[in-house]
């Protein structure tokens, strides 16, 4: 080759070899700029906050003076909403989706639920927010409270249990459901026994997902009428409540520089709890899966 | 012919000589109970959207019968909480579409080229270790990129150029095209991976660069998918509260400049809800008539998509 006249078929074909790369590269940045970002965002949130968080942080109310002001009355509210949240999504959704996979014939009853699950997902969040307000605060006059806000978030996340319990059940084989029918046992006692230990893995994986994205939604909860200043935990299910993200949006909008730590120190407990949430649902379904093929 | 289904219907509801009466009724009362209380779940869904449509109708036909749709749609002033009060959405719309551009500015190339990356370039080891990690990304709450927005990435921005505000679309714009980032990436390259290998290696058999391959080949082939991915994209960029609330501001302005304080649509609902005006004046009836605006636009960039993906979508055997 190297002894070849350059004709003009090789000056192109260096051409586009030379295209080729720069084109490599281009994409390899597009990555790493993703990658940077994210590395970035982290990195200034840790530099920030990291000297904040401290147990008298997780400890105290709220507080006029930043270096005072801690997150308890925010962390009792996420707990309590997303406990109600959970539960609520977790049994509505699988139960959904157990119907929808096992039980529904494929006529266009099932396909208009399908098609609005798909598109429930797509509602931005503030719109459940609205609904909430409408629906939970006012018409069932739960006021503001620790319950009008897990029933608000628990159908915000529905769409995602839905979905992904249903791949969970779609991916079981037919021939477990069979055997079990050959057997003798009715539909319930198949998809009970046989069907749901299967298909648990996806769901939790599902589930947990689900609470995460929960954990972090910040505007219906706003619209809905969260407060963003207490001084007081939740004392039950009517109490008024504020969650984590609504207080660093608290923190974040004022404009002393001491806010803005406690802001990242509190971004930091919220990232901790979501980072640990994603490595447990890895972590479990690894675990079943192993179990299961073992 | 019976179907399994059939079958199953006739053994709970039929005569089964060899099972007693009662005995079929001990086993299949429960499996009819359970039947319809999961039915019942399932239709959930179906009382939300009624609950969305009905609530935002209802509440904006009160709002339009003090204030006409003509001026809802044509008036450039959106100043609802003044004193001398204009009721025009165009202002909070261009606040809109300004950011959830901006975003897609941002997002389409990167998420595009990231998506090439991944599935024509990257090594396996390679993809297994950076997919889930762009992942976090998407998992991240919004309102943590409200604060990259407003604390690093404006005060970056502001000591380049001195025109921009505290509070500007730029900023929004920029970290919410890294918000949206990892859907066009993931849902882009999932309809990449679908063009089957045979395609490619004919294209490379021919003489193709890898470089000819993707953009001639794969990305044709799967162009209905990677659109759909950018148009959901929008959708939810236009949906997104939290990164517009922070840092783009509370300001409607009717303008495309992304160096002044806007105000999106979602956002000017936060501003409502956090302050103190009384449930059920006009003032407060206005985050219903946004509200409508935004879930219409949304609901119809969700259904093109799926209609692009389910009409254009190149099936390979």
């Amino acid at each position: 080759m190297a002894d070849r006249i350059p004709g003009r078929f090789d000056r192109r074909m260096r051409r586009r070899r030379l295209e080729g790369q720069i084109f490599h590269v281009l994409c390899l940045l597009s990555i790493l700029v993703g990658l940077g970002m994210l590395a970035a965002l982290l990195l200034n949130i840790f530099m920030e906050g990291w000297q904040r968080v401290n147990w008298s942080f997780l400890t105290s109310f709220p507080s006029r003076h930043p270096e005072a002001a801690g997150i308890r009355a925010a962390l009792f509210g996420s707990i309590y909403v997303i406990a109600v949240a959970g539960t609520l999504a977790f049994s509505f959704g699988v139960a959904a989706a157990i119907y929808l996979e096992e039980y529904a014939s494929r006529n266009w009853f099932a396909r208009v639920i399908q098609i609005n699950i798909a598109n429930l997902a797509g509602v931005p969040s503030i719109v459940y927010g609205i609904l909430g307000l409408e629906i939970f605060v006012r018409f069932l006059a739960l006021g503001k409270s620790v319950l009008a806000g897990g029933f608000t978030l628990a159908l915000l996340v529905l769409p995602i249990v839905i979905i992904a319990s249903e791949e969970a059940l779609r991916a079981v084989p037919s021939s477990i459901r069979e055997g079990g029918y050959a057997l003798g046992a009715t539909r319930w006692q198949t998809i009970w026994r046989l069907v749901l230990p299967q298909a648990f893995p996806g769901i939790l994986t599902g589930v947990i997902l689900a609470v995460s994205r929960a954990i972090g939604e910040t505007a219906p909860l706003i619209v809905m009428g969260a407060l963003t200043f207490v001084p007081f935990t939740p004392d039950g299910p009517l109490s008024r409540f504020t969650v984590l993200p609504i207080q660093i949006f608290n923190w974040v909008s004022r404009p002393q520089e001491g806010f803005h730590e406690a802001a990242a120190a509190g971004i930091i407990v919220l990232l901790v709890v979501l980072l640990s949430m994603n490595a447990l649902a890895v972590l479990l379904r690894n675990r079943f899966q192993r179990r299961m093929e073992g | 012919m019976t179907s399994p289904d059939t079958a199953y219907e006739e053994l709970v509801s039929g005569p089964i000589p060899w099972v007693g009466r009662t005995r079929r009724w001990k086993r299949y009362l429960p499996e009819r109970i359970i039947k319809a209380v999961l039915f019942f779940c399932s239709i959930v869904s179906i009382f939300t959207t009624v609950g969305i449509v009905s609530v935002l109708i209802f509440e904006a036909a009160l709002f339009f019968q003090e204030v006409s749709i003509v001026e809802f749609l044509t008036n450039t002033k959106w100043t609802p909480l003044f004193a001398s009060k204009n009721f025009g959405i165009l202002p909070l719309v261009t606040g809109t579409i300004l950011t959830s551009m901006g975003a897609m500015f941002v997002a389409l190339p990167l998420g595009l080229m990231s998506a090439i990356y991944l599935s024509e370039y990257a090594p396996d080891t390679a993809r297994q270790i950076v997919k889930p990690v762009l992942e976090i990304l998407a998992g991240i709450p919004t309102v943590v990129y409200g604060y990259f927005a407003l604390l690093f990435v404006t005060p970056i921005l502001r000591s380049i150029s001195d025109d921009i505000s505290v509070f500007n679309g730029l900023s929004a714009s920029i970290v919410m095209g890294i918000m949206i980032l990892p859907m066009v990436s993931s849902l882009s390259e999932d309809a990449m991976r679908s063009v089957p290998r045979s395609l490619r290696e004919g294209a490379y058999a021919l003489g193709a660069t890898r470089l000819e391959v993707s953009t001639r080949v794969v990305i044709p082939a799967a162009l209905s998918g990677i659109v759909a991915a950018f148009i959901l994209a929008t959708s939810r960029a236009i949906g997104e509260t939290m990164i517009v609330t922070i840092a783009a501001g509370q300001n409607p302005t009717f303008t495309f400049n992304p160096f002044v304080p806007i105000e999106t649509m979602t956002a000017y609902i936060v501003q409502v809800s956090l302050g103190d005006t009384p449930t059920g004046t006009l003032e407060f009836k206005t985050i219903f008539a946004v509200g409508l605006s935004l879930f219409v636009i949304t609901l119809s960039m969700n259904l093109l998509s799926q209609f692009i993906v389910r009409r254009f979508r190149e099936v390979y055997e």
